[in-house]
């Protein structure tokens, strides 16, 4: 059973990153993933004080604070509307309304979850990482580093050009994706991304240029042929890895399809 | 069907309790309880198989707040049987409180009691078990004489002779048959062989396991436990604490769900044990995990079939061997694994020349089975119904057809169901009704939707049983209070099906009274006459019975006291819309004058009980239709429609039996689509919460439908039969159709999950 | 031990709870026995309350955190359930009850946020109440029946 020593509702970031770098202190976010550990944890420190729970907009980008909720990034408009609802089917069908109303776009990107929507869908945009010590970094490089101390603060998404599309499969609605396929276009460029494999969701550049010049049935078939092999999957209890590259493909080739049809 | 008009039954009243329930009011166990007990709480084995070669419980002991630690060393050395059922069982004895030997994942190593739950937490992690780890059996097909045994103890006992004997890891077998099947088999134009499994499902109701005892101010054991069984669970603590029967008390306040998961004392004995060495009052909550690893699912069966038919679709000869897994106890497997075979076969008594039908039930060291809705009969369905669906696809004969030239029909003697009259049967008029508001001849074509979707239909009958015949005992107690009103007292368990007001609804129209002058109280074993329990979808049937016998005694006995009011004889007095009404002249009292009379100097008590049981076990009869959307490239299937027709004779309460239905379906969609049971190496489930075991949700069950098709059962109480079990069968025979019909594949194992769907081709031959 | 305030049902409260206090746990020791446990891993709903609001799963709230905020369980808002549950009993949907509460709180939430939602809405709004019995066509019949009654008023 997990216990806690200690809690602390942190008043500034700098206490709660010098709170963070004791043994066993870790950082709440929304409670769904830590409660599940059988860990003892010394201090609880707590974000929710310190106002990261809002989405700010400008011309530019959007920033979106840790301590923003699933559920507020399923019914932000604006955000939605520049991903196409890509976001909201992303996260619609994560367990329930009360799970995303708790569950937090920091606690979600920061765990690097296998099975993470959110990193999913976050991936295919042009999005970063701002840490209270590292400064912004792309999600990208975010994505593959080692869990460390700091605090992420806000995830920001530039305003670049952008179509972008989200499949996943489930077993059952609101369970664990079997695999989860973001699709994109940033500002001409295409990327895939293919998360719950069941790793942690890996993305790829079209760095050979296949979708550059338009998607063709052909480049669509040759472009998910080059996911495929880039991107490798195993095997759980949710699915083997050839049903899961076999998805890839399915997957990824309706977003392509769903890309076309955006205006 | 024309039938009469009634006072008070075959109308949807709300349920007695409903607002209660809905409101939130504190009814179930954890919520009426004092708040004083002890924590218990179980260390369970990590192993298969293993022997307790040491245990050391001393640091455990020391930790402050602990009040005991039990181990297999402190309980008494007799097996017992957790099964719900009438003594003698047909379970074999093969339990003790805390076994030396465990024998699956989740087996109880020792209990302990605490103070607060952190206590307890922390006594559990301290106790040191050195096991000697054994070789487990997992796979049930190498069961059964297999040199490894799970239960090679001298004290095995089998109450009943049902086949089973513990040397040969078997826990029952049995082989019946009627007509020459071997020869007929041989003249049938089409033999179909085919094999079907089906998993350890679990019931997932959404109290988890859960009991309190203390002990009451005469000093007995007072028990109040979340169960369907209040009578059985004290024959089971009598027998495992070694305690007279008298000096036990067990109720049951309002139940989470059961679906026959709480027809077997998983709980009771642990808090039971610890107050009885303590003296104090002891509380048990199993957590979801230890619900899903250590409950008593439904049993694993592998049910082969063989039928034989002419080219025509004549449905000759059935012969069938199911093979049931008992897992590490034995509760339920010798009675779960007839179902398999006689609540199928006799479904094509229309035409059946033949049938055989052979069972094993084995140990293996995987988690206790035990009962869940349809109780054997799910699983021999799903075998048969997908065997016949198969059969018509083969000869090409549309599926609704192919029953119609098979099927049972009313006045027909069932062979395969030990010779009972199907006296009540529109199984014929189900189809004809189902296949009408399905629109089945639109829905069964495959049809192309575009970008790798099809549409398409199948469907499944099903029957059941209404009571155990010659078995289950059902009782009633009917009072008639001072103004009027009647309390009714049962055994039976409101588990939310709504018993407690369907029976209730009995009186009513018996008494010519309103539903709400009806109270009901129950199930208490020192309040409530006798009564089997709520299993075996006998609660309307059988104790539905008792109810009307003893308002039958209770009106005669008013007309006893109303004779006295009379000044007449009692021959002269008749009881006829809430009154007692003295022949051929206008003199009349009313019920609330008798009621009052009888706490007046008066020698004739105006309450009265009955008992009743039946030497027969009229089947309820079922068709389930089922239109999908199948993604051939994901595996994915959307349920569309879900249509069934229902003929549960008279339906007592059309809006529950409408529930019983629904919620059967939707369970039926679950094991057959996404709940499965897959286990480690070691024998360890993996689905052990609800993050892995899926339950539908309510966006995974598509559009449900059910109506009724009445008939009546003239030995059932106001004809009717039983509903509660016979509505999981359908979904599984007609998803399975379905999803052939989409893609040439017949998934004979259940769940068919998308991967299974999508990376299968269709068969060759 | 921690001090804490909690505005519960109308009512300020102050309690000293331990730092891993959840907020499940604590409400039911304050005789809030709506509130329902039905798993370990946030999958159920049962234990849905309303946080400022809010609707929530009180298994995953530490109730530390839930100082200074405003919790509803089922006992505060009687009124409001009882406006639509009798449809739902009307139909028989409550059956075993465990999971009622949860689904009721989770209800109002819904009406709250979309007066008038489309059945796909309820289902899609509602998913993250599991009920075994009813197989949750009752469930939306029930509520569709008060909307529609509200129609006609």
């Amino acid at each position: 059973m997990f216990t806690i020593q200690k809690y602390v509702r942190a008043q500034s970031l700098e206490e709660a990153y010098e709170l963070n770098q004791g043994k066993n202190n870790r950082i709440v976010a929304g409670m769904l993933w830590l409660r599940l550990g059988k860990g003892r944890v010394n201090t609880a420190i707590d974000l929710t004080d310190l106002g990261l729970n809002t989405i700010e907009e400008d011309d530019e980008k959007f920033s979106i604070g840790a301590m923003v909720s699933l559920r507020s990034l399923e019914q932000h408009e604006s955000l939605n509307s520049y991903t196409n609802n890509a976001v909201c089917n992303a996260v619609k069908d994560i367990v329930g309304v009360q799970f995303r109303n708790l569950a937090t776009i920091g606690g979600s990107i920061w765990g690097r979850f296998g099975f993470s929507d959110v990193l999913t869908v976050f991936l295919a945009m042009d999005s970063y990482v701002e840490l209270y010590k590292g400064g912004i970094i792309p999600l990208s490089e975010f994505a593959t580093m080692k869990k460390d101390k700091d605090i992420i603060v806000r995830i920001i998404v530039k305003k670049i050009p952008l179509k972008i599309a989200y499949r996943a499969m489930r077993a059952q609605r609101t369970d664990f994706p079997v695999l989860a396929c973001a699709t994109s276009i940033v500002d001409g460029k295409a990327r895939a991304v293919v998360g719950a494999r069941p790793a942690r969701a890996k993305l790829i550049m079209d760095d050979k240029d296949i979708l550059t010049s338009g998607i063709s049935e052909e480049s669509k078939n040759t472009f998910v042929e080059y996911v495929a092999n880039n991107i490798p999957t195993s095997s759980n209890l949710r699915g083997s890895a050839e049903y899961r590259t076999h998805l890839l493909k399915v997957l990824t080739s309706r977003n392509l399809t769903e890309l076309e049809e955006i205006k | 069907m024309e039938h009469k008009k009634y006072n008070a039954i075959n109308k949807s009243v709300r349920k007695k309790d409903a607002m209660q329930l809905l409101l939130g009011k504190p009814v179930y166990t954890d919520d009426v309880v004092p708040d004083d007990a002890l924590v218990v709480k179980l260390l369970r084995s990590p192993h298969a198989n293993a022997i307790v070669s040491e245990i050391n419980t001393k640091a455990a002991k020391l930790v402050p707040g602990v009040v005991g630690v039990y181990t297999w060393e402190d309980v008494p050395n007799n097996r017992f049987t957790n099964a719900g059922q009438t003594y003698p069982e047909a379970s074999p004895y093969d339990r003790l409180i805390i076994d030396r030997h465990v024998r699956f994942v989740g087996d109880v190593v020792a209990i302990v009691a605490a103070e607060n739950e952190k206590a307890a937490d922390k006594a559990l992690k301290l106790i040191k078990v050195k096991y000697e780890v054994l070789e487990a059996v997992l796979d049930f097909h190498t069961a059964k004489d297999n040199s490894l045994l799970v239960h090679p103890e001298d004290n095995w006992v089998a109450p009943c002779e049902v086949g089973g004997s513990n040397l040969r890891n078997l826990v029952a077998s049995e082989e019946s048959s009627h007509g020459d099947v071997d020869a007929i088999m041989a003249d049938c134009d089409i033999v179909l062989d085919r094999t079907y499994h089906t998993k350890a499902y679990n019931q997932a109701m959404m109290e988890t396991f859960r009991t309190y005892t203390s002990f009451d101010r005469y000093g007995r054991l007072h028990v109040i436990s979340s169960t369907q069984i209040v009578f059985h669970v004290r024959r089971i603590l009598s027998h495992a604490l070694g305690i007279p029967k008298s000096r036990i008390r067990v109720e049951k306040p309002r139940i989470g769900g059961g679906f026959g998961a709480k027809q077997t004392a998983v709980s009771e004995v642990y808090p039971a044990f610890v107050t009885m060495q303590t003296g104090r009052p002891a509380m048990i909550i199993f957590s979801r995990e230890e619900s899903q690893l250590a409950g008593s699912p439904r049993h694993e069966m592998e049910v082969r079939v063989r039928l034989g038919a002419s080219k025509e679709g004549k449905i000759r000869v059935l012969d069938l061997y199911t093979l049931s897994n008992s897992g590490a106890y034995g509760e339920h497997g010798p009675t779960t694994v007839g179902l398999s075979g006689h609540k199928s076969i006799p479904m094509y008594t229309g035409s059946l020349e033949a049938f055989r039908f052979n069972y094993d039930v084995v140990y293996t060291n995987t988690m206790a089975a035990g009962a869940y809705r349809g109780y054997g009969a799910t699983q021999g369905i799903f075998a048969l119904e997908t065997t016949v669906n198969e059969l018509a696809e083969t000869i090409g004969m549309d599926p609704t057809e192919i029953r119609y030239k098979n099927m049972l029909k009313e006045g027909m003697i069932m062979p395969a169901y030990y010779n009972e009259l199907a006296s009540a049967c529109a199984l014929d008029r189900c189809l004809d009704h189902c296949k009408e508001m399905f629109d089945w001849d639109a829905k069964y074509p495959v049809r192309d939707m575009g970008n790798g979707k099809v549409r398409t239909a199948g469907l499944g009958m099903a029957m059941q049983g209404s009571c155990i015949s010659n078995l289950d005992v059902g009782s009633a107690t009917v009072k008639l209070t001072e103004d009027g009103t009647f309390m009714l007292l049962i055994g039976a368990a409101d588990m939310g099906t709504g018993c407690d007001t369907i029976l209730a609804q009995m009186v009513a129209e018996c008494m010519d009274c309103s539903v709400d002058d009806v109270a009901v109280f129950g199930a208490d074993t020192d309040a409530s006459p006798y009564d089997s329990g709520s299993y075996a979808s006998s609660t309307t049937y059988i104790t539905g019975k008792a109810v009307e016998k003893a308002c039958m005694e209770l009106k005669t006995k008013m007309c006893t006291i109303a004779a006295g009011l009379l000044n007449c004889d009692v021959e002269e007095v008749y009881f006829e819309n809430g009154m007692l009404k003295r022949i051929n002249t206008d003199e009349s009292v009313s019920v609330k004058d008798i009621g009052v009379k009888a706490q007046l100097n008066n020698p004739q008590i105006a309450e009265a009980s009955a008992s009743h049981s039946s030497p027969v076990s009229p089947p309820p009869y079922m068709v389930g239709m089922v239109e999908i959307e199948l993604d051939k490239l994901t595996g994915e299937v959307t349920i569309l429609d879900f249509m069934s027709v229902v003929d549960c004779g008279i339906p007592i309460n059309p809006a529950l039996a409408r529930i019983q239905a629904e919620g059967g379906i939707v369970q039926g969609i679950g094991h057959t689509l996404m709940e499965n049971v897959t286990y480690s190496p070691e024998g360890k489930p993996y689905e052990s919460s609800f993050m892995q075991y899926k339950l539908p949700t309510r966006l995974d069950m598509g559009k449900l439908r059910v109506e009724f098709e009445h008939s009546f059962e003239p030995t059932g109480p106001f004809g009717a039969k039983s509903i509660g079990e016979i509505v999981i069968n359908t979904p599984a025979p007609a998803i399975a159709h379905a999803i052939y019909r989409a893609t040439g594949v017949w998934h004979r194992e259940i769940p068919i999950t998308p991967e299974r769907i999508a990376m299968s081709k269709p068969e060759q031959n | 031990m921690i001090d804490i305030t909690i505005t519960l049902n109308g009512k300020k409260i102050s309690d000293s709870i331990e730092p891993d206090s959840i907020l499940l746990d604590f409400l039911r020791d304050h005789k809030c026995y709506s509130v329902k446990r039905g798993c370990e891993t946030t999958n159920c709903g049962l234990c849905t309350v309303l946080m400022d609001g809010t609707p929530i799963l009180s298994c995953s709230m530490l109730t530390a955190r839930a100082d200074g905020h405003t919790i509803q369980t089922l006992e505060g808002l009687q009124e409001e359930a009882s406006s639509f549950v009798g449809f739902i009993a009307d139909q028989g949907a409550d059956q075993c009850g465990f999971c009622n509460p949860g689904f009721v709180m989770n209800t109002i939430a819904l009406l709250k946020e979309n007066p008038d939602p489309t059945d796909d809405e309820i289902r899609a709004f509602l998913s993250g109440n599991l009920c075994r019995c009813s197989g949750y066509e009752g469930q939306l019949r029930g509520i569709r029946n008060y909307l529609n009654s509200r129609v006609k008023e």
